[in-house]
């Protein structure tokens, strides 16, 4: 193999190694949703999901994600035709999107805390916070690749190794919109049910 | 200068995350709706917001992830990983169903539920 | 004023933590001396550039490889001693105390987890690393500097677990921590928070480790090397990375949720608030099943390269191997309520897992039936490697039968907890993985060395082993059948079982004597290494690892070799193609990195300062981590090119040194 077919050879190997790397997510984030599911009535008395969930606010929550899925896949196309201030834009906005994303979740928690909900209270709420805090910390992440990311961008011109990178990091992005869907429909709309 | 790294790079795939995005807002509305509203039972209600939830999957799996396109390295971890996944979460709470009856970690109402359902009592 | 200042710094660490009683402290001592020792050594030797260079920041998969199987043995000398005091207070019994009660489980959860996570995890992947890329044909692994860090995450975790020699003390759990009894409540101190990071830390490396060798087997082979060309050995690890990678983030989920209830306060497996503990023996197993096919897999995959080349015959029925690994891979997913049969499932549950236990028995029946088969009719040479295949045979079915015996849930009640229990899994694991192990160290010695093991020693090893194996675990089965529970210090004298407890104990001495043998004979074959050279195939093998030189090159193969057949290698042999010069090209090898032992220092750290609760140094040292992964992955320019010049010179170089080995 020259050099050059062995630069693709790695790129290959990087995205399938990635790819890998988020089914493995899948199967642990599949480990705290069965002990949600398994603690979903364990709530010592306390409040369930029908009484803690702001359901208007998790579709916000929910929306604002999907579209930030959405806005990093146009900054994926904008790297490939090698636009780089199209690629920062969309980024940014990713960037901006998921910042809201988090920290409407962070406000959501400090609202449960505050009022004597949290993680501590009962098995629901242990299994509850645990699912969504995950999730929100591979968001956070996420976010820290994504300026890293746009930073070097921002400094120089693409190579391919950086196009390759930022393909990643959308799989990545996609894949935890993936799971959110999976939290919004079990966590929140089935497990906020009465 | 534009440096090609994608071969299948063409104004089709704009059309694949516009699809994806607006069948994915459109379904999120759709189970939000059906729960919020009550439109059906309980027991409905949680099969149908499962459907729409493996609808929304399917369409980002297809529209952003491009999965089925190419590689069947990926195809073929996926679904094993679909596998584990059904297992881990179908075979947990099988298994602790039955253990939580037997065991008596259910309210009374759950035990007699149980018994209906299980065995014919 | 004061105390809070240190309460912060020091969490909940103090000096009485240090103290421990005599063993203990012997234990703890002997070892800080050994590593002080270790250091004086290389200052006195001058030898901490070349260790650096040479091993610690290496990304060559053989050099990390190596240092896998050296902590893999230090670590065995440790769970062997463990055992041996184990079995000592059982043989004393009522009539001394040698261990305390706390002191004793405190023991058998260490031997337990240090077997399993730091011998049966660390010795796998020491051979997969030595044997994997040279299998295939390839030069490396998929992600160098990847493997890199999965070392030293397996190297903090190893520190970790045996921390609690010095400061602390260890977990009195069993090597799976049940909860209650893991929990906050019943379990207060440092020991259960010791076992969850050192397995947490070791299992991330693991799982990334799992990836590696996936991505490798998949993209790395040798040009004309399909899967159903590659030989039983690769198939075998790839069978069983596929495990590593789907069932270890189950484990990662629920050590961090035990975690969590115990340093947050949270209830997933608490008695009370909801808690349900039985969902922990749920997942920990769910995880526990595949664990074990993810130990004994490439022990199969071993013996099946052995078994053909020491019979001078093909591998029998290489398709049904395949298949047989790929079922036995997908059906461990299914049958891990096996394990806990009596905690009240019922009969449907447990009906559904005792058929599939029994059923992946067959898969495994079929292997061995194919290692007879290559057998047969083979030119049999009962060299050391094949004599611990039989070894492998006779335990190995033994312990499967035990095992077909309990997947009978009703037979399961009188059996679950017993020493029945504890002999079968030891005659799985030792009998499959450990004399896999040392079947494919006296096998690969040569390759990697370029000289053999002594042949008389390490047949004397072998008999002690099996013989001491035997006297050692059949008295077990009988007391098991008879009612004795595991797990504890002394049985009351009446019972009138001291007699096989003392069996059992000879049994354990006897073995002593074998690794003896196996330390021995390490010493000697070295002192006597000049006498007993070999070139790169002294076996007369099939695959292509035995290609390179003994030992090979940084870069393994000059030039990738292309293959048309199974058994590529002996391919080659038989075909006899007449040796062009071949054309060199430029290699391009990854450069030496020091991220990755930065990593897991600061992973060392990190578990180390959670479990004291030195909240502050938790902080820091994951941010540390953080940050050296962005510096790492930032880095554009990680290869280093040896020019086709070079490669010709060494390749040279090689030949006359062969010469001169063969005149």
């Amino acid at each position: 193999m020259t050099r050059a077919e062995e630069e693709v050879a790695t790129q290959e190997k990087k995205t399938l190694g990635f790819w890998i790397y988020l089914m493995t997510d899948c199967v642990l984030f599949a480990a705290l949703f069965a002990t949600f599911a398994v603690l979903r009535n364990g709530t010592a008395g306390g409040p369930g999901g029908a009484e803690l969930f702001d359901m208007p606010f998790v579709l916000v929550e929910t929306i604002i994600l999907l579209t930030s899925s959405f806005t990093i896949g146009l900054a994926l196309l904008a790297s490939v035709r090698g636009l780089k201030k199209q690629t920062l834009g969309w980024l940014f906005v990713t960037f901006g999107l998921g910042v809201t994303f988090l920290g409407m979740e962070l406000y959501e928690f400090m609202v449960l805390i505050g009022e004597g909900h949290g993680p501590q209270q009962s098995a629901f709420l242990s299994s509850y916070f645990t699912l969504v805090a995950t999730h929100g910390i591979h968001i956070a992440i996420g976010l820290l690749w994504m300026a890293v990311v746009m930073v070097r961008l921002w400094r120089r011109n693409f190579k391919k190794t950086d196009i390759n990178r930022l393909a990643l990091l959308g799989l990545f992005w996609h894949f935890l919109d993936i799971i959110w869907i999976f939290i919004f429909s079990f966590v929140y709309l089935i497990g906020g049910m009465a | 200068m534009s440096p090609k790294l994608d071969h299948h790079h063409s104004p089709v795939k704009y059309i694949s995350y516009i699809v994806g995005y607006v069948v994915s807002i459109a379904t999120t509305l759709l189970a939000y709706f059906f729960v919020v509203n009550k439109v059906w039972p309980k027991e409905a209600l949680i099969f149908v917001v499962m459907g729409i939830a493996v609808v929304q999957l399917l369409v980002q799996l297809v529209f952003f992830l491009h999965l089925g396109r190419g590689n069947r390295w990926k195809v073929a971890t996926f679904a094993f990983a679909l596998l584990v996944v059904l297992i881990v979460v179908v075979g947990s709470l099988w298994i602790m169903h039955h253990l939580d009856y037997n065991m008596m970690n259910m309210s009374p109402d759950q035990m007699t539920q149980y018994m209906n359902e299980n065995e014919g009592i | 004023m004061f105390e809070d200042i240190l309460k912060a710094i020091f969490g909940r660490l103090t000096l009485e933590d240090f103290v421990h009683e005599p063993i203990m402290a012997g234990a703890g001592l002997s070892m800080v001396a050994a590593l002080v020792l270790a250091m004086i050594g290389l200052t006195f030797f001058k030898r901490w550039k070349w260790l650096w260079r040479n091993w610690l920041t290496s990304l060559d998969p053989k050099k990390i490889g190596v240092m896998y199987l050296i902590v893999s043995v230090i670590m065995l000398l440790r769970g062997l001693a463990d055992a041996m005091l184990l079995r000592a207070q059982q043989v004393l019994n009522t009539n001394a105390e040698l261990l305390n009660s706390d002191h004793f489980q405190q023991i058998f959860s260490a031997h337990g987890s240090i077997m399993i996570f730091f011998v049966g995890m660390g010795v796998i992947f020491g051979i997969f690393n030595l044997i994997v890329p040279q299998q295939i044909g390839s030069r490396d692994v998929a992600f160098p500097f990847l493997n890199s860090v999965s070392f030293w995450l397996f190297a903090a975790g190893m520190i970790l677990i045996n921390m609690p020699m010095v400061v602390g003390e260890f977990s009195t759990a069993g090597w799976l921590a049940y909860p209650p009894l893991s929990g906050l409540e019943y379990s207060p101190g440092v020991g259960v928070d010791y076992w969850i990071w050192a397995l947490q830390i070791s299992g991330i490396g693991s799982m990334l480790s799992g990836i590696n060798f996936f991505v490798t087997i998949i993209k790395m082979r040798a040009p004309g090397m399909s899967l159903m060309k590659m030989p039983i050995f690769t198939w075998s690890v790839l069978m069983s990375v596929t495990l590593i990678m789907f069932a270890f983030p189950i484990l990662t989920a629920t050590l961090g949720m035990l975690a969590l209830d115990r340093t947050l306060d949270m209830h997933f497996f608490t008695s009370m608030a909801g808690g349900n503990p039985m969902m922990y023996v749920n997942l920990i197993w769910a995880w526990g099943h595949p664990e074990v096919y993810i130990l004994v897999l490439p022990a199969f995959g071993i013996f099946s390269e052995i078994v053909a080349t020491f019979s001078k015959k093909r591998i029998f029925g290489y398709t049904s191997m395949v298949i047989a690994l790929v079922a036995i891979t997908i059906l461990s997913f299914t049958v891990w309520l096996h394990h806990f049969f009596t905690m009240g499932g019922g009969a449907d549950v447990n009906t559904f897992f005792g058929i599939m236990t029994m059923v992946i028995a067959i898969p495994t029946g079929v292997k061995v039936f194919n290692w007879i088969f290559t057998m047969y009719r083979g030119r049999v040479d009962f060299k050391t490697p094949m004599l611990w295949f039989m070894g492998f045979i006779a335990t190995f079915t033994v312990g499967g039968l035990t095992g077909v015996m309990m997947s009978v849930p009703a037979l399961d009640f009188q059996f679950h907890n017993s020493l029945f229990l504890v002999a079968h899994f030891h005659n799985m694991i030792v009998g499959g993985v450990l004399f896999g192990a040392f079947a494919a160290f006296s096998y690969w010695f040569p390759k990697f060395t370029g000289f053999t093991l002594n042949e008389t020693l390490g047949k004397f090893a072998f008999w002690f082993w099996i013989v001491g194996f035997f006297v050692a675990f059949l008295p077990l089965y009988i007391l098991g059948f008879m009612g004795a529970v595991r797990r504890l210090d002394h049985y009351d004298p009446s019972l009138g079982w001291q007699g096989l407890f003392i069996v059992a104990g000879i049994g354990v001495a006897i073995i002593c004597v074998g690794v003896f043998f196996q330390l021995f004979q390490i010493a000697y074959s070295i002192w006597k290494r000049k006498e007993n050279m070999v070139s790169n195939d002294p076996w007369d093998a099939r695959t292509l690892e035995w290609a390179t030189t003994s030992p090979p090159p940084e870069y393994n193969f000059a030039v990738i070799p292309t293959v048309t057949t199974r058994d590529a290698y002996w391919e080659m042999k038989q075909s006899n193609t007449k040796q062009e010069i071949p054309e060199y090209k430029d290699i391009w090898l990854p450069k030496n990195s020091g991220a990755g032992i930065i990593i897991g220092l600061f992973a060392m750290t990190f578990g180390a300062s959670v479990v004291w609760h030195m909240w502050w140094l938790a902080a820091i040292s994951f941010v540390a981590v953080v940050i050296t992964i962005i510096i790492k992955l930032t880095d554009d320019e990680p290869d280093y090119k040896l020019s086709a010049a070079k490669v010709a010179k060494h390749e040279l170089q090689a030949k006359l040194k062969l010469q001169e080995k063969t005149v």
